[in-house]
């Protein structure tokens, strides 16, 4: 029995009701509470039993990257909207004291500040591709990470989050291998799900691109079925959320981090992503707000 | 086929082809060519400017980019509205 009415307001109440998240009076952030963390660090468990044999090598990585890192990747032509650039003081002592004022008087103090050679990590995959630059084995590479990511939207629908955490898994190698790769995880993904209840279906998807360009970038993914999203209804029937998103990304990172595979060719990457905080609310909103009231096969593979 | 001569100029531009714009047929694949998405949305924005036109949605899909007798058949369409 779901936990509330498919409706954004009414399930955010009962996770803030519940003691399940923390507001803190900015949008899509808030607290998580040890209940909600448990069910997290069991599903990313699960994940980890799942891929055990498949000998991805472990990462984790800061939830602040090296900027050059988001100019190479070409994140500014797509998602300027949706970048977290890291800004802070580097003046003397005076002008930190007009700074100060700045604040105190509630004044605008952004002209204080000046761009750092960091930005917040806007997509899981991004900080590992260029420890990749170089050729790859000929088996390719395949990475597991657990990451943070940023992205400026503020909205009090919850499973739309500024910052949220991403089980990631990155394959690098050839088209074949890529796409086989993929391929595998999106019935093994859908499988996992399932086995925890959740109503899943896959639909192929398109990345919020920026401005009318965008339209364009989100219509040629769709056409060449680069991204494929697996969905469960969390706040919505009629437009169920993304809980795991898969994108082959061809030569894009190969290029842009001079990835080569064992012929000399452009490698190429897809990387799989479980939204984990969003998982966990579609775990919620399914079964109820009380994990010790799930049905006790959802909770026999969660707590074995 | 001044229009033609104007696409080709602005791929040369904004295209980012691996390959000298003079040298390609007006079916040859410009993907195939070496331009990326973005690179297509480049084009496809300074096509705009120049013509003074503006690509509805159904338009922005990869068949319309995907050489330069799509790509002049697509402005010669929308600047024949636009008269």
């Amino acid at each position: 029995m779901s936990a509330t009415d498919y409706d954004a307001q009414k399930f955010h109440e009962g996770l803030v009701k519940h003691g399940l998240i923390v507001p803190v009076g900015v949008q899509g952030i808030f607290g998580r509470s040890g209940v909600f963390e448990d069910v997290l660090e069991r599903f990313n468990a699960l994940v980890t039993d799942l891929a055990r044999d498949d000998g991805a090598e472990y990462f984790v990585f800061p939830p602040t990257i090296d900027r050059k890192v988001l100019e190479k990747s070409d994140y500014m032509d797509s998602f300027p909207n949706l970048a977290g650039t890291v800004f802070s003081f580097k003046g003397k002592e005076l002008t930190a004291r007009q700074l100060s004022e700045a604040i105190h008087a509630g004044e605008s103090w952004e002209k204080y500040e000046s761009m750092t050679d960091v930005v917040l990590n806007p997509a899981a995959c991004y900080p590992v591709y260029p420890s990749f630059s170089g050729t790859v084995p000929k088996e390719g590479r395949l990475v597991t990470m657990f990451n943070w990511v940023f992205r400026n939207e503020p909205s009090p629908e919850p499973t739309r989050m500024q910052s949220f955490r991403v089980r990631e898994f990155v394959r690098c190698g050839t088209p074949d291998q890529v796409v086989e790769w993929r391929d595998m995880w999106l019935k093994r993904g859908m499988t996992l799900l399932e086995s925890l209840g959740l109503p899943v279906q896959a639909e192929v998807a398109s990345d919020p691109f920026f401005g009318k360009g965008g339209k364009m970038l989100a219509v040629s993914q769709r056409e060449q079925q680069l991204k494929f999203e697996v969905l469960v209804p969390v706040i919505s029937r009629e437009n169920p959320t993304a809980v795991c998103s898969f994108n082959y990304h061809q030569e894009h990172f190969g290029e842009a981090f001079a990835i080569r595979t064992e012929d000399g060719k452009i490698a190429n990457t897809a990387c799989l992503g479980f939204g984990l905080e969003r998982l966990v609310m579609a775990l919620f909103q399914t079964h109820g707000f009380d994990p010790g009231a799930w049905p006790s096969a959802v909770r026999a593979k969660l707590w074995p | 086929m001044s229009n033609e001569i104007k696409v080709r100029t602005i791929l040369k531009e904004h295209g980012r082809l691996a390959r000298e714009v003079e040298g390609l047929a007006p079916d040859t694949d410009l993907y195939q060519a070496g331009m990326t998405s973005h690179a297509s949305v480049n084009v496809m924005l300074a096509l705009e400017g120049e013509f003074d036109i503006e690509f509805p949605d159904h338009m922005l899909k990869r068949s319309v980019f995907e050489s330069i007798a799509s790509i002049t058949s697509a402005v010669d369409e929308l600047t024949a509205t636009a008269q």
